[in-house]
């Protein structure tokens, strides 16, 4: 099948079994829970960002599919080094990919276009925007947490 | 296997007729919702075509009929569990909606502050949270039965758990998340013994296993119409008529009533007291249709043959290494829950689906037990008469694409 393969490509097998920055950030000045209740994935999210709003590191924990933890481990290893301007705008360019069938981006989304696969599994898009959507509210230190829902 | 043919079975569920879709579907969430067969569809599809009316309320023919197959509807779901009257049978949403009938009408007017409720670990949601909005609302409070690790009731310390404040014990006939078959019997015994009512959601029970509630004893007994191979959108309460007799209505509105004027207004006779507005007609003829296809095979035979599936697929699973099953009780229905070797439950279930293999992953809107378990979510097939052991072969096939694409 493959679409299967399409979805659960090596990359994203890989980061799942052996997640990138999977861990709790002492210093982080921004955090963020995540929830998807549907499937009851449950993510923790912790960034630091600088004086000049730049992300200089990132973590997480928790437990979820293949899915959420390959997007979680993915997201993070993006976001270091980033502007917190330039994560908006980049979420929103892959957010619209990731959920509208007509989207059509002409940034490059590098290693994250891997997670491309889950618009032919509408029931799965949630699972790779959980922890976008942890990000952001962790961005706007909101404080709430952050659901799919 | 037995005698059974179920060959011929499937072909009267016209959804599972392989040669009508690009990929045969191998069916194994019948515990979410069985498959309907052609004889319900005809059921309902006959009454929109030929005597679509409203009930109770005309004098002209199509109304006649049409109140007569509702009315006839009732009698088939008396005799399906053998109450004692047409007049202890409420027809309903489905079992949430039966529950949140008792919940509010009987627990409201007889539940009050410091009152005990007492609910088991291993319940559906919808047999928790109504209790738990009731006891909110009257300042009561909710005991629960604790379970062991095969997912069965613990009950050594059962009869020490009601007291003079326990006013219901409501517990579930077989556990859509574990598969557990309960003693209700049993509890049902003891709980009278203290003179507490209790309410079985019956939910799983009703299309496997033959439900007699006089013999049971229970004093309400919930489930749904699309889980017993009918429609959705409706389902039954039943409650001793003495209990209903008492109960304040739970719904105001048409066809409760004898009389409305603004000074006083005059109820209904039961059951039509708990039916408020036009009620779900074409769902309950559909359902009673239902009842008599299950009828037709018998209940003796799909207890037995849905045994010999599960049997089968516990055997299966024992070569699976990596699959382990969440609710080992002794006494199990058809109904396999599951964790594969670290492989979330909704990647199995998207891998199974590519491989046209139907099945439940989640929580089974039984928080409590994952809980107790300590896992998020499980991979669930439940089987169903007209499943077979290529369908079970077909699960482990697919579970073999699971290894393969995580690399176990
Ligand atoms: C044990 C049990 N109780 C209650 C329910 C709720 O049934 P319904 O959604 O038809 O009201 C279900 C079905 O999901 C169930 O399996």
């Amino acid at each position: 099948m493959s679409d299967l393969r399409e979805l659960y490509q090596q990359v994203i097998v890989d980061h799942n079994n052996s997640p990138h920055n999977f861990c709790e950030l002492q210093d982080a000045n921004r955090h963020a829970h995540g929830y998807n209740p549907l499937c009851g994935d449950k993510l923790s999210l912790y960034l630091t960002v600088n004086d000049d709003d730049i992300i200089t590191d990132a973590g997480f924990q928790g437990t979820g599919c293949a899915i959420s933890v390959a997007s979680a481990s993915l997201m993070t290893d993006f976001l270091k080094g980033k502007t917190i301007a330039d994560v908006k705008a980049f979420f929103d360019e892959f957010h619209a990919a990731l959920t509208s069938e007509h989207a059509k981006s002409h940034m490059d989304f590098g290693k994250l276009a891997v997670l491309l696969g889950v618009k032919e599994f509408p029931a799965r898009v949630k699972c790779a925007t959980l922890a976008w959507h942890t990000m952001q509210s962790a961005l706007e230190n909101k404080g709430r947490e952050a659901s799919t829902e | 296997m037995s005698s059974f043919n179920w060959q011929s079975i499937k072909n009267d569920f016209p959804i599972l007729d392989n040669s009508r879709r690009e990929k045969p579907l191998v069916y194994l969430d019948n515990a979410a919702t069985t498959q309907k067969p052609l004889a319900v569809i005809d059921k309902v599809d006959e009454y929109y075509k030929n005597y679509n009316a409203n009930v109770h309320r005309g004098v002209h023919s199509l109304s006649v009929k049409a109140t007569d197959a509702y009315e006839g509807a009732r009698e088939t779901v008396r005799d399906f569990i053998n109450a004692r009257s047409v007049r202890e049978l409420i027809f309903v949403r489905g079992t949430t909606e039966a529950i949140n009938l008792v919940a509010s009408s009987y627990g409201g007017s007889k539940i009050k502050q410091g009152d005990e409720i007492i609910v088991s670990e291993m319940e559906h949601h919808s047999n928790i949270v109504p209790w738990q909005l009731l006891a909110e609302r009257a300042g009561a409070k909710i005991k629960v039965i604790p379970i062991n690790d095969h997912g069965e009731l613990d009950l050594n310390n059962f009869p020490a758990m009601f007291s003079d404040k326990t006013k219901i014990l409501a517990v579930g006939h077989i556990s859509n998340a574990l598969g557990t078959i309960n003693p209700i019997k049993d509890m049902i015994k003891e709980a009278h013994k203290h003179n507490v009512p209790v309410i079985i959601d019956g939910a799983q029970a009703i299309p496997h296993s033959k439900v007699d509630v006089q013999d049971l004893d229970c004093d309400f007994y919930a489930f749904s119409g699309h889980k017993a191979y009918g429609p959705t959108g409706i389902g039954v309460l039943y409650a001793k008529e003495a209990l209903l007799e008492a109960m304040p209505p739970y719904q105001g509105g048409g066809e409760m009533i004898l009389r409305v004027s603004f000074d006083d207004t005059q109820f209904n006779d039961i059951p039509a007291k708990f039916e408020a507005g036009t009620p779900n007609i074409a769902g309950a003829i559909g359902m009673a249709a239902g009842l008599e296809y299950i009828n037709n095979i018998g209940l003796d035979a799909i207890a037995t043959y849905e045994h010999e599936l599960l049997e089968y697929a516990l055997e299966r699973a024992a070569d699976h290494p990596q699959l382990k099953l969440v609710g080992t009780a002794k006494h199990k229905a058809s109904i396999l829950s599951f964790l594969y070797d670290g492989v979330h439950a909704h990647d199995i279930g998207t891998i199974l689906d590519c491989e046209g293999v139907a099945i439940r992953t989640g929580h089974h809107c039984a928080m409590p037990v994952m809980d107790h378990f300590g896992v998020p979510a499980t991979a669930r097939a439940s089987f169903a008469f007209y499943n077979s052991r290529a369908d079970i072969d077909a699960l482990f096939k697919a579970l073999d694409r699971v290894k393969e694409v995580f690399k176990l």
